[in-house]
């Protein structure tokens, strides 16, 4: 299934912030790799974009940053969350709460879709 | 392995000026990292490579993407801080050696100060510092033995002979030799600046570039440190003490000397900043000095008795030329050489054509003139000039006629512009030796 590009772009923000709240640091590669594997390679992003957003949280003192060594030995930039950070992830998570009720009661109130009813190639 | 490939990539990726060198080698971790995952999964290094580029997405794009992120990049770039772009221009040795040569030129310069007297400070202040300019550069290109010694033999011989020529203290000649000598020096320190390979044309547009660059960071030092002194010494004004000897006999002619070098150097080693406001002033500025070219012609028609007025007229005219062809240089330099014809070529030739023809205007009035007014040092030396910039621009307003109608490549007039550099030095040679002698030392 392909993702709307708002959609993806919506939720990036949170989506990040969720898989650094999920341990103490982790690095832009990973970071997409858990992406990929969290919506089953649905969520496509173009990979270089994700850094500018990074820097954007970071200015934003939502995560901070740090160079370490990989076990390769390869310089790599780590980034972890702020206790903005989680107010903010926080924050998202109540506003997505919200969006996702509303669409189950909208989408609940009508039969299920049913898999016969789906028009598609 | 596709080490090669990475290389090639980051050296491709490196080109943008708002990516800085942590960037790339985050992106490149990346690049790397999933590199490797898709050779683990059994993909070919090749493969495996395009895929993760592809992945990465356009570097376009994303420079893009960093630029909005990082808009103050720009002028970020202006702040010293070696540490950000660690090992990308490498700024510690260079810096540390431009502070010492800067703080060279401030000590000869404040000696100069110290030992003569002020008429000959003044002519010899760019024998002074100019030459530590030049051993920068000299240093930075490694230029072998011989080339050394040749550029500092000519800088003891220019400095020989103002020291040796006896210009009456305050007079004409002293005052065009020390104007004139700069413009010399400038040659030899240009050609510490292109690494001894002054016969090649790019190089001498190189130089053209980092003259226009250097001129606009010196006038931001300039303007900064006019400031700061100006501030420094109204403080201790309030508090009744007089720093007045201490900043402008000290803190002024030593900053002045040193701020070359911090100027070259900053040109040197953050040279994208510059390229992006140098077009700018040459797009600004020509469609002014049309403007200022037009009104004078119209000033010239109202009343045509005013150009005999005023006897200075043709200085003044020989300085609007030299401005016109600053800006003219600075667009054509500023101008990325692959472009096609575009409006702001149109400019330029609407420029030399409007300062070509108010020019002969005004020689053509003066004509008559200027032997009844009397050849006096000034007015000789502004004739010479005058009719060696009118050369200049002429050609080039033809030339640049002939690109703007698809006659002939940009290529001509940049070629045209680098061969006619050592003329202007030649002519600052022959004012500075033979002035004084032809006008009696007067």
């Amino acid at each position: 299934m392909r993702i709307d590009k708002d959609l993806v772009a919506a939720s990036a923000t949170p989506l990040v912030l969720g898989i650094l709240a999920e341990g103490d640091s982790s690095y832009g590669y990973a970071i997409l790799k858990r992406i990929r594997e969290l919506s089953d390679g649905d969520l496509e992003w173009t990979d270089g974009m994700l850094y500018p957003l990074l820097h954007r949280l970071e200015r934003m003192g939502q995560v901070r940053s740090s160079w370490q060594t990989s076990d390769a030995g390869r310089r790599r930039k780590h980034y972890s969350l702020t206790d903005a950070g989680r107010a903010a992830l926080a924050d998202r998570r109540g506003q997505w709460a919200v969006v996702s009720e509303a669409l189950d009661r909208v989408w609940q109130q009508r039969t299920p879709i049913a898999p016969t009813r789906v028009v598609g190639p | 392995m596709s080490d090669q490939q990475i290389e090639q990539w980051r050296g491709y990726v490196r080109r943008r000026a708002t990516l800085t060198a942590d960037d790339v080698a985050e992106l490149e971790e990346h690049l790397r990292g999933q590199v490797d995952d898709l050779v683990a999964s059994g993909l070919a290094d090749d493969e495996a490579f395009l895929i993760a580029v592809k992945r990465m997405g356009s570097v376009d794009e994303l420079s893009r993407e960093f630029a909005r992120e990082h808009s103050e990049r720009l002028w970020k770039q202006l702040v010293l801080t070696p540490g950000e772009t660690e090992g990308a221009r490498g700024s510690g040795p260079e810096l540390w050696g431009a502070i010492a040569l800067g703080a060279g030129a401030a000590l000869s310069l404040r000696a100069g100060l110290a030992w003569l007297d002020e008429g000959r400070v003044a002519l010899l202040a760019s024998v002074l510092v100019l030459p530590w300019l030049a051993g920068y550069f000299a240093w930075q290109r490694r230029l072998p033995a011989g080339q050394v010694a040749t550029l500092a033999a000519g800088f003891v011989a220019v400095g020989a002979l103002l020291v040796a020529y006896p210009f009456d203290a305050g007079g004409d000649t002293l005052l065009l030799a020390a104007v004139h000598a700069p413009v010399l020096l400038w040659l030899l320190v240009g050609v510490a600046y292109v690494g001894g390979d002054w016969r090649s044309g790019p190089r001498r547009m190189d130089l053209i570039r980092f003259t226009g660059e250097w001129a606009v960071y010196y006038f931001l030092l300039a303007a900064g440190g006019g400031l700061l002194l100006a501030l420094t010494a109204a403080t201790f004004g309030a508090i009744d003490v007089d720093a007045g000897p201490l900043l402008f006999e000290w803190v002024l002619p030593m900053g002045a000397a040193g701020a070359t070098l911090v100027a070259a150097w900053l040109v040197e080693s953050k040279q994208d900043v510059i390229e992006n406001i140098a077009p700018v002033l040459a797009r600004v500025f020509s469609p002014l000095t049309i403007a200022l070219l037009v009104a004078l012609l119209a000033a010239f028609a109202v009343d045509p008795d005013v150009i005999d007025v005023d006897r200075e007229l043709l200085i003044l005219m020989t300085v609007i030329l030299v401005l016109v062809l600053a800006l003219a240089l600075y667009a054509l330099s500023a101008r990325p050489p692959e472009a096609a014809a575009g409006l702001a070529d149109w400019v330029q030739v609407a420029l030399a054509l409007a300062a070509i023809v108010v020019d002969l205007v005004v020689l053509v009035a003066m004509a008559g003139r200027i032997a009844e007014l009397g050849l006096t040092p000034n007015r000789a030396a502004a004739l010479g000039l005058n009719v060696l910039l009118l050369v200049n621009l002429a050609v080039s307003a033809w030339l640049g006629l002939a690109f703007v109608r698809g006659r002939r490549p940009v290529a001509a007039l940049e070629r045209w512009q680098t061969d006619y550099l050592p003329l202007y030095a030649a002519w600052a040679a022959v004012v500075v030796v033979l002035w004084g002698p032809i006008f009696a030392w007067g």
